[in-house]
């Protein structure tokens, strides 16, 4: 416990008597008094007896540094403070303590803000296309010297981005099959056409959604991991490590990872065509139409050009997400939010890009009549 | 305030590991009120393993750790929450909160534990800050400024709520020797002054020949403390020629 007792002096002033043990638990109603007594002796000499003190910790110190900062320098002082805390005291300057010596720096106004927020904009375009030339580079250097990749990496990379995403593109493909199916197949009954939702299913799937929520998934899932990854070898310095080995960190840690995804996401591709088609077929199959009927109608409509402009999209989806993760990932600076921020910016940046290229596909395809 | 020879924590009988591995078998010792009590061994002794047990981190395979009475390894969450509270860390990397300046690192301990108001909590984060010399980059993010720097302002967080008990992981390791003195001096204060006990793990001799009062020696062959007593004293006369030759930091003899 600890407490204060306050006496007016002939001048004016005022004599603070401290006791008891001064820490963290005990200073905050002292503090206040002590404040107010300081405040209403009007600039006259103010003395904290500390006589009574048997203990003082950091906090205790604080409070009387807090109060002897009040006012005029010397105004307020201490006395009679066992040897053992006035070291603890005496290793402060108390005129320093008082100013912030670091203070944050005034918010930008709103107009420059504007202006970074652009000029930010603009540098991030420039190493978007400076690190697709880098990574265009690399894959023909790669092609030009298979022996030289990493392959056993490359491997590892493509059991990641593939085998172990199998079951989520199954399960979301399909659902996608089967809600399109149910959603359209109830209207259409309405007149007797629920055999062309088979066409509906079989153009969408596999000209557009297959390739699309394939690529979807796989910037939420290695997109954000390549991200994570390489931001996180950043950090450590283990990027720096290689550049000073002399080794390209593109060459070494990005080559492997988009030949990952370019093998891997044409093959996803494909199975969520398959498994997409496949939820259709059930959700018809409960609307009395077989699936042998289902399998024609789908043949009818669907040709090997469907399928390959969904396919084509697919290997440059794959160079995207794989991209812009590794990008993010290198672009991470300090700290485990920057790794974060990387991850979250792979995904968002990915997933933009996707739909921007996709719409450059269609109107491409529009005009090329595919 | 009690004797200072008494101990505040008494590690019994404790096997140090993870995973059912064992590093050391059956370690025993106290630590005393006040003191300055270094742990030594080479690289992969244990030191860490040991600490790590120490602040309830993980638990010992066996054994029990009294800290200032009550034991860390068997607390349930009340009492943990408590024994937690009685001692600050300075870990080796500083593990400064990356999204916070040094001095909302500071804060931290201050707002949650504390009833003080913001102006106090800001002069007493300001002031642990000072005491580390770091009182001039309050508003810097941990990412900004030097690794040495980091760790001074770990050390001030560790030292926010005035605990009895501190424990320094590498406190001078990678600190310039001006810096590193500074801080000799500053644990001197505390633990002289206000009665703090350290407990520090560290491999640099001439700070511990500078303020430990008390040193055990752990070895991870022997799995075991090897020795125990005031530092120089074993330096010079120490039975042990292992531990003399640590202290006079005399190469190993590799054999032929």
């Amino acid at each position: 416990m600890a407490t204060l007792a306050i006496s007016e002096t002939a001048d004016g002033g005022r004599v603070l008597a401290l006791a008891g043990r001064l820490d963290a638990s005990t200073i905050r109603p002292l503090w206040d008094e002590g404040r107010r007594a300081v405040t209403a002796a009007r600039g006259a000499h103010v003395v904290l007896d500390a006589a009574e003190v048997d203990y003082c910790d950091g906090a205790g110190v604080a409070m009387l540094v807090g109060l002897m900062q009040q006012g005029d320098p010397g105004r307020v002082e201490v006395a009679n403070l066992d040897p053992a805390f006035a070291a603890l005291l005496a290793q402060f300057d108390v005129a320093r303590l008082a100013r912030d010596l670091d203070p944050a720096p005034p918010r930008r106004p709103a107009v420059d803000e504007v202006g970074v927020v652009a000029a930010t904009f603009w540098a991030d375009l420039r190493s978007l296309i400076v690190f697709t030339g880098e990574t265009t580079a690399a894959l023909i250097w790669a092609l030009r010297h298979p022996g030289k990749v990493r392959w056993k990496d490359v491997w590892m990379i493509c059991e990641r981005v593939g085998a172990d995403a199998l079951p989520i593109v199954a399960l979301i493909s399909f659902l996608l099959g089967v809600i399109l199916a149910f959603e359209s197949a109830v209207p259409m009954r309405r007149f007797g056409a629920e055999l062309f939702v088979a066409d509906l299913i079989g153009i969408s799937m596999l000209r557009e959604l297959g390739a699309l929520m394939t690529a979807i998934l796989l910037a939420g899932r290695s997109g954000a991991a390549f991200a994570a990854e390489l931001g996180t070898m950043t950090v450590n310095q283990e990027v720096d490590a290689l550049t000073t080995m002399g080794l390209d960190p593109v060459r070494f840690l990005v080559t492997p990872r988009v030949i990952a995804a370019l093998l891997m996401t044409p093959l996803l591709t494909l199975f969520a065509d398959l498994v997409g088609l496949l939820g259709g077929a059930v959700t018809l199959h409960t609307f009395s139409i077989p699936f042998v009927t289902y399998i024609r109608q789908v043949n009818g409509i669907v040709d090997f050009g469907d399928f390959m402009a969904g396919f084509v999209k697919s290997f440059v989806f794959a160079i995207l997400v794989a991209g812009i993760g590794c990008l993010r990932g290198l672009q991470a600076r300090a700290g485990a939010s920057s790794v974060g921020d990387s991850a979250t910016s792979a995904v968002v940046s990915g997933i933009i890009l996707l739909v921007i290229v996709d719409g450059i596909f269609a109107v491409v395809y529009y005009l090329l009549g595919i | 305030m009690s004797a200072p020879s008494d101990p505040i924590i008494r590690v019994h009988d404790v096997t140090a590991g993870y995973d059912e591995t064992a590093i050391l078998d059956h370690v025993s010792f106290d630590v005393r009120r006040g003191e300055i009590f270094v742990i030594l061994g080479g690289s992969g002794s244990g030191k860490s393993t040991l600490l790590k047990h120490m602040i309830g981190l993980e638990p010992p395979l066996a054994g029990s750790i009294l800290i200032d009475g009550d034991d860390i390894v068997t607390a349930e969450d009340g009492l943990r929450q408590s024994i937690l509270r009685r001692f600050g860390v300075m870990y080796q990397s500083g593990a400064l909160f990356g999204s916070m300046t040094l001095a909302e690192n500071v804060r931290l301990p201050l707002e949650e534990f504390t009833d003080l108001d913001d102006d106090e909590i800001a002069l007493i984060a300001r002031m642990k800050l000072a005491m580390v010399g770091l009182d001039a980059f309050t508003g810097h993010l941990p990412a900004e400024v030097s690794g040495g720097m980091q760790k001074r302002a770990a050390i001030a967080r560790a030292l926010a709520l005035d605990p009895k008990i501190v424990f320094l992981d590498e406190p001078s390791a990678g600190l310039d020797p001006i810096t590193s003195a500074g801080l000799d001096a500053l644990i001197l204060r505390l633990a002289r002054n206000l009665g703090a006990t350290f407990v520090i793990v560290s491999h640099e001799l001439p700070s511990i020949f500078a303020i430990a009062d008390r040193v055990i020696m752990i070895d991870r062959v022997r799995r075991g403390i090897v020795a125990e007593g005031d530092p120089r004293k074993l330096r010079d006369s120490s039975p042990d020629p292992w531990v003399r030759q640590f202290f006079r930091r005399e190469p190993e003899v590799l054999p032929a």
